[in-house]
C-alpha cells in the first residue's frame, strides 16, 4: 500500500497541481466513506435478504477498521462520525449506541495502526474479530442499559459471526480499490 | 487556511476524536432524554430516502412479477389440463341443462302450461308479536305503498306464515296459520289428500276435513291447495304428525315461534275474476218424473 500523504520533503520542486487534479485527489480520497455511506444505504433498503440488517453494522465496522488502519486520511474522525450518525438515523435503536461503537473502534484502529499495518491478513482478521465482539459486546451492553431489560443475545451473535465472516472478503475488495481507483497518488 | 503551527494541528487533531466521542455520549443522552426528536429526525431521513427505495422496491416486483409468470407458463401444460377436462365437464352438464330444458318445454307444451305468472313480494320486518291469549297475528313492518293488499300471502324463508288481515300505513298485519279463526285449503303431497288445516292457537294446526278413506301418513309434506283466489298451489306448509291415533296435526314448517324477516306476496289472483259457472239450471229430482216402483201405502188422494 502506497503511503496516503506526500512526504514533507519532496526532492525537486513540483508544479502547484490543476483544478481538475485536486478534485481527482479529492474523489479519490473520499472514495472509501462515500462507498461506505452508500454500502449502509443500500443496507438499509428494503431488499428483503435475510440477514440484512445484521450484516450492516459488521460491514460498517469491517471498512472503517480497515481504512482507519490503512489510510486514516479517507476514514478520518469526522466521517467516522458521520457514518456512525447515519447508522443510527437508519437503524431502530437507541440513538448513538453504534456512533459510539464505530468511534471506538476507529480510536483503536488509529491507535494500533502502525502496528496492524504490517501485520499478516490472517493476523489482522483476528484482530478485528476480536475488536469486533467488544464492539458488539459493548452494544449490546448499551442497548439493553437504555432499554432497561437484557435484549437477546443471539442476535447480536449472528451479527458479529457475519461482520468477521465479510471481513476478509472486504479487505480484498478494500486492498484492490485502495491500489486503484481509490488511490490518490494515481491521480 | 489559518496557519497553526504542526504541534498545535497535531494536539487538534488529537483532540478531535475524544470530542467526538463525548459528542456520540451526548447523543445517546439526548436520544434518551428527547425520543421525539430521534423520532423525528429518523422520519426526515425517511422521507428523503423514500422515492430512492421506491426506486429500489420497483425492479424487485417488476422481477417477482417477471419470474412468478414464468413459474405460471412453467404450470401452463398442467392447467391447460384441467381447463381442458374441467370444460369437457362443463360441457356434458351444459347439454344435460339445455336437453333437460328442451324435454322440459316440450313437456310443457303438451301439457298446455300456462305459466304462473312471477309473484312480486315485498319483504318486512316482523316488529312485533300481537298475539294475545285468543289471537296469533304479528305486525309486519313494511312499504306498504308497494302494493300489499289484504289476503296476500306472508312466508318467511321455510313456509307459509299467514295472510294480511290488516293494512296500516306503514305496517301490516298478519294472521298466523295456527290462529284460531285460520283455514287454510291444504293438499298432502304423497296420499293426494285435500283437508283444511285449522289453526287452534296451539302451535300446531289440527287437520280437518281430510278423506276418512286416505288418512294422511305421518310425515308428509303438507302443501297449499290453490282453491282459494289468493292462494298459488304448493307452497310448502308443513309436515303431518300423528299427536295421537285420528288426530293428525302439521308442524308449520315456518318457525312462527321468533319471526323475523318475512316476505309478502302478490300473487295478482285476486284479480282473476272466476267466471260464472255455466249452465247451472236446476234438474228435476228424480222423484218427480220416475214413478215410484211400489204403491205408496197411503194411496193416492
Amino acid at each position: 500500500m502506497t503511503p496516503d500523504q506526500a512526504p514533507e520533503f519532496q526532492p525537486g520542486i513540483q508544479p502547484r497541481p490543476s483544478l481538475w487534479r485536486r478534485l481527482d485527489m479529492l474523489s479519490r480520497r473520499g472514495l472509501p466513506a462515500a462507498l461506505t455511506g452508500m454500502a449502509v444505504l443500500l443496507l438499509s433498503a428494503p431488499f428483503g435478504l435475510p440477514g440484512q440488517a445484521e450484516l450492516l453494522p459488521g460491514v460498517v465496522l469491517s471498512s472503517v477498521f480497515f481504512w482507519s488502519v490503512f489510510r486514516p486520511a479517507s476514514m478520518s474522525s469526522p466521517i467516522v462520525f458521520l457514518l456512525g450518525i447515519l447508522v443510527d438515523l437508519l437503524g431502530f435503536g437507541p440513538p448513538g449506541v453504534m456512533l459510539l461503537v464505530v468511534l471506538l473502534v476507529h480510536g483503536v484502529a488509529l491507535s494500533g495502526r502502525y502496528g496492524f499495518s504490517r501485520a499478516h491478513i490472517l493476523v489482522l482478521w483476528i484482530v478485528f474479530g476480536g475488536l469486533s465482539l467488544a464492539a458488539t459486546a459493548l452494544q449490546w451492553g448499551l442497548i439493553s442499559a437504555l432499554s432497561l431489560h437484557l435484549v437477546p443475545t443471539v442476535a447480536f451473535a449472528f451479527q458479529w459471526v457475519l461482520g468477521v465472516g465479510v471481513f476478509p472478503l472486504l479487505c480484498v475488495v478494500f486492498s484492490t480499490l485502495g491500489r486503484s481507483i481509490a488511490n490518490p497518488d494515481r491521480a | 487556511m489559518i496557519p497553526l503551527s504542526i504541534t498545535l494541528r497535531q494536539a487538534l487533531e488529537r483532540l478531535v476524536l475524544p470530542i467526538l466521542i463525548v459528542a456520540a455520549l451526548g447523543i445517546i443522552l439526548l436520544g434518551q432524554a428527547d425520543r421525539g426528536l430521534t423520532e423525528r429526525v429518523r422520519m426526515g431521513l425517511a422521507d428523503i430516502l423514500a422515492p430512492a427505495y421506491g426506486l429500489v422496491v420497483w425492479p424487485q416486483e417488476q422481477a417477482r412479477d417477471l419470474l412468478g409468470r414464468m413459474r405460471d407458463m412453467g404450470r401452463i401444460e398442467a392447467e391447460n389440463q384441467r381447463l381442458r377436462a374441467e370444460n369437457a365437464n362443463l360441457r356434458h352438464w351444459y347439454d344435460v341443462a339445455a336437453a333437460l330444458a328442451d324435454e322440459n318445454a316440450a313437456l310443457k307444451a303438451n301439457l298446455h302450461w300456462m305459466p304462473d305468472p312471477a309473484p312480486s313480494f315485498v319483504t318486512g320486518r316482523v316488529v312485533r308479536d300481537t298475539s294475545g291469549l285468543y289471537a296469533r297475528s304479528v305486525l309486519v313492518a313494511a312499504n306498504v305503498d308497494a302494493g300489499i293488499h289484504k289476503d296476500e300471502i306472508v312466508l318467511d324463508g321455510s313456509g307459509l306464515v299467514g295472510r294480511v288481515t290488516e293494512i296500516g300505513s306503514r305496517s301490516v298485519r298478519v294472521l298466523l296459520i295456527t290462529d284460531a279463526s285460520s283455514r287454510i285449503p291444504v293438499r298432502l303431497e304423497v296420499s293426494h289428500g285435500a283437508a283444511i288445516m285449522a289453526g287452534d292457537n296451539s302451535g300446531t294446526p289440527r287437520l280437518i276435513y281430510y278423506p276418512q278413506d286416505n288418512p294422511p301418513i305421518e310425515g308428509e309434506r303438507v302443501v297449499t291447495n290453490g282453491e282459494i283466489d289468493t292462494m298459488p298451489p304448493g307452497l310448502p306448509v308443513g309436515q303431518i304428525h300423528y299427536v295421537r291415533p285420528g288426530q293428525p296435526v302439521v308442524i308449520p314448517f315456518a318457525s312462527l315461534g321468533h319471526l323475523d324477516i318475512v316476505r309478502v306476496f302478490d300473487y295478482g289472483r285476486s284479480a282473476v275474476v272466476p267466471p260464472d259457472a255455466p249452465g247451472r239450471i236446476p234438474v228435476r229430482r228424480p222423484a218427480d218424473s220416475l214413478p215410484l216402483p211400489f204403491p205408496s201405502p197411503l194411496g193416492r188422494g
